[in-house]
Formats: C-alpha cells, structure tokens, sequence
C-alpha cells in the first residue's frame, strides 16, 4: 500500500527536511520500520525500548489517534495518510 | 532561565520557541539557576513589589522585564466559611481567579509569559489552539500589545467564549472537531508557520505561568502551604505547576518545609486522569469528551503522566463528577460565596465535596479550591438549571400576592 507520512518538524532533520514522504506498508507497525530502514535513527525517536510508541508521541491515520484504532497493529490501506505528532498542552 | 530541558531525559536546548525533545519527543521545561535565585529572592523583596503575579518575576521564564500583562494576578484568597461549613469542612478557601485580570481566567496569568517572551524572541503574531478561555486571554492580551492574533477553537464552543474572542479583532478559526483535534491540528501549523503558538513551541514558557497561582496561594496564606489544593485538570499541566511552584518556594526557603495533598478534579464526561489515578496507573488510555466542562474537554492530556505521578507523590487524589454536580458545584459556590465559576469551578467544588465527604479530605484539615474561570462566560451551560424569575406587574398587591404564597411554600 502506498501510504503518506507526514514527518514532525523535530524529525525532519532525520528526513533531509522531507515534510510528507510516501511508504509502503500495510500497517502502522509496519510503516515505521518502513521509515528507519529508509532515515536510520528515526525508529528510536517513536519507540521505546520494548517497542511501544512513546507516551509522547501520538500518531494518526487520517485524523484518528491509534489508540482508538488497533495502535501498531492498526491496518493500513492505500492512500492512508499518517500523522506524527508531540503530545501538547492544554489551553 | 538557563535552559530548556527535556523533562523524559534530560537533554538541554537552548532557549527558544521550541517545545519537544528531537530524541523522546518529551515535553521541554524551563531549568533555573536556583542557587543564583537564592542570593537575593526573598518574602521582603516579593513584599516590596506591585501586587501582581510579576512579583515572582525570578521564577517566571522571562529574561527582561515583562512586558506583556503587567496587571495580571494576585487575585483574591476568599475564606470561604460558609461554603466551608455546608461541605463539612474545618477551613476552606478559594483562589479566585474569576477575577482574573483582564479576562477573567487563570489563562492571563500563562498568556502574559508566553507573549512578554515572544516579543524577547521578536515574533510579531501569536497563536493558540484553545477550549475558549485562553483565545480570550490570547485576544486580549494581543491587542493591547499590539501582536497579530491567530486563536483556533472547536466550532462548537459556547456562545460566551466566542463573542469574548472576536471583540478583540484576532483571526478566529471554528474547527469543526473536538479540541484534541484542534491541537493536532495546531501542532501542524506550528510546524509550517514561523508564529509564536503559546501553547505549542511557546509551551515551555507558557505553562511556567501558572505557578504564579501556586506563589500567590502560598503568600496569600501566610507564607505557608495549604495542606490541601484542589485543582481542576484539563490537560494537567496547571496542577503539576502549582507542585512545582510549592517546591520551588521550598527549595528557596521562602516556605517551611511542610506536607501537602494536591487533588486532581475532571469531570467524568471526560477524566482519563482520574480514572487512570483510581485504578491506581500510572498512563492514563485517551477518550473522546463529552461534558458540559468544555474547557476541561481534553480526551488526551499532554500532562497527565506528570499529573498522576504529583498525585502519588503527594498522597492526594484524583475524582471526577457528572453533568449534575458540576452544576451542583457552581450552585453552593454562588449560593455560599457570591462566587459565580464557570463549569471547571463546579468541577473542582464538587470533586472536593466528594473528598471531604468520603474522609479524602479530612474534615479537621484545611484546603484551597483552585478555582480558574468566570461563570459568565459559560452561562449555556447552567441556564435553566438555576431557576427563573417570577414576572408580576407593577403591582405592589401583585408583589404582596407573590411574597405571601412563597412564605406558604416554605412554610
């Protein structure tokens, strides 16, 4: 599946600047190893050390946070946009 | 100011408009050098000083003198003994940040960092993603500095928020969604736009703000703590600032070492921190609100984690209450104080109601009421749940009429 990733401003220095970049991936889980294989590093930024996205990030499929989707699992189809977030505060 | 640290892990940067760290995404926070600060901050230097929240101004994340909001703080401190007495409690008092200067929330006191630092840092328009309260202050505040205003809001906020926006002149922008996704959406724009969004990459600076209501409650008692504070959480970030702002004052030496609880209050349309507290977690699972609180509506809190550990670590508790009692809550602080809140302030008295009357609170203690805006911003929320008014002619025998058939009914 072609998917869209839009790449938070504090990754962008891992993209060469790249704000929306196109991978193949048929969920989030996969998406994300999809983008270290291509900006090694990035993985790490997203992902703690047992392989759960970190508290502070959130990502999106097209508007929807994972968490009330199927989180990494959540399953992906083409044109599917993902978005990469920092949790932030209130107001 | 020294630096902005990340609160996960660490790593300093330098002290910009930026907000989250490039290698956990945690939340950056403002450091201090405290053992400079300790020369010379003391209770007679704060005393000397305008009643404002810029008293505190060393421990504020300004580098000059403020510019933006001079006015704003040191709201009143009101013992609240006859609400104290309904609700079963030895000693009650209420931080009354209805008053707020100028627009009547807690949110002045963030908004006039976040803009005094954005004019240091030379930009020259101001944005936020708000549940209401902050676009009035943001509007505001950025008029009478002069600041172009970008302010986002979900679309179907209440009348009063909106009206209190758009007088000031700001670009206002209805999302159509729920706040979270305002804030994504805003997180997005700030990344695309070169504006200081108070709440996004000015967040660091923004939300040390709020410990000026935690310095004030601490002078306003006496130079000491309240050995409980009750706060009402959204986000969260207020509550893990008053902590910070009893601790700083502790380090200091301005306030004796001293235990306190501080309570965390949501309203169960939409309380991921509490029920996560209740069950006893320490992450909290996001929600889709759904409370008359709309400024309280945030289904996934930025600050929850660091709410639920200031909770823990202070052996206070975190409740939530319905629709009900939060009108409940903002009927007994009008009808004991003269205090009209808006929906957070019937939040906050009716969690502590609850805590005092299953012993959270004990009744021989003492406690604040964190208490952030004004009613008459969220009159849709209580309208017709307050009664209504009884129409006569101008008779003095209709009046006469009225009056004795009442006495009848409350015979």
């Amino acid at each position: 599946m072609a998917i869209k990733v839009r790449i938070p401003t504090p990754l962008r220095k891992l993209t060469n600047n790249e704000e929306l970049v196109e991978v193949d991936a048929s969920s989030v889980g996969e998406a994300i190893n999809e983008l270290q294989s291509r900006y090694p590093g990035i993985q790490e930024r997203l992902v703690d050390e047992s392989g759960e996205i970190r508290r502070f990030v959130n990502v999106y499929v097209n508007e929807e946070d994972i968490r009330f989707l199927q989180n990494k699992e959540t399953a992906l189809k083409d044109n599917d946009e993902i978005s990469i977030i920092p949790a932030i505060a209130g107001g | 100011m020294k630096a902005l640290k990340c609160r996960e892990c660490g790593r300093e940067y330098p002290l910009t408009a930026s907000h989250v760290c490039e290698y956990d995404f945690g939340p950056l926070e403002v450091a201090y050098d405290y053992d400079l600060i300790k020369k010379s901050f003391n209770r007679k230097l704060i005393e000397s000083r305008p009643q404002s929240m810029w008293r505190y101004r060393e421990l504020l994340p300004v580098a000059k003198e403020p510019t933006v909001g001079l006015q704003v703080g040191h709201t009143p401190l009101v013992k609240a003994d006859r609400l104290a007495k309904r609700l079963g409690i030895r000693e009650l008092w209420i931080k009354n940040d209805t008053v707020n200067y100028p627009t009547l929330s807690f949110k002045d006191r963030v908004v006039s960092v976040a803009l005094s630092r954005s004019k240091e840092l030379g930009y020259d328009t101001v944005a936020c993603a708000s549940t209401g309260n902050l676009a009035n202050s943001v509007a505001a505040n950025a008029a009478s500095a002069g600041l172009r205003a970008f302010v986002f809001i979900p679309a179907d906020l209440e009348q009063g928020k909106i009206v209190n926006s758009l007088v000031y002149g700001p670009e206002v922008i209805g999302i159509k969604g729920h706040y979270d996704e305002v804030n994504r959406l805003c997180a997005e724009i700030a990344g695309k736009y070169g504006w200081a969004f108070v709440n996004v990459n000015m967040r660091p600076y923004y939300a040390e703000g709020s410990k000026s209501m935690g310095f004030e409650i601490a002078e306003q008692m006496g130079w000491e703590l309240p050995q409980h504070t009750v706060v009402p959480m959204a986000s969260g970030s207020l509550l893990t600032k008053i902590h910070k702002s009893y601790q700083e004052f502790t380090k200091l030496g301005i306030v004796d070492d001293s235990d306190y609880k501080i309570h965390g209050a949501q309203a169960s349309g939409c309380s991921p921190i509490t029920v996560a507290h209740k069950a006893g977690l320490d992450f909290f699972k996001p929600v889709k609100p759904d409370t008359i609180a709309k400024s309280l509506a945030i289904g996934t809190p930025a600050d929850g984690f660091y709410a639920l550990k200031v909770m823990k670590e202070t052996k206070g508790h975190g409740d939530d209450v319905t629709d009900e009692e939060i009108r409940e809550g903002i009927r007994l602080l009008a009808e004991y104080e003269g205090i009209f809140a808006e929906t957070a302030g019937g939040v906050t008295v009716g969690v502590a109601k609850k805590l005092i009357a299953n012993g959270r609170i004990p009744k021989d203690d003492s406690a604040v009421l964190c208490i952030t805006g004004n009613g008459l911003k969220t009159l849709d929320a209580v309208a017709g749940h307050v009664g209504s008014t009884k129409e006569i002619r101008p008779s003095l025998r209709e009046f006469e009429a009225l009056l004795s058939a009442e006495e009848k009914a409350t015979a």
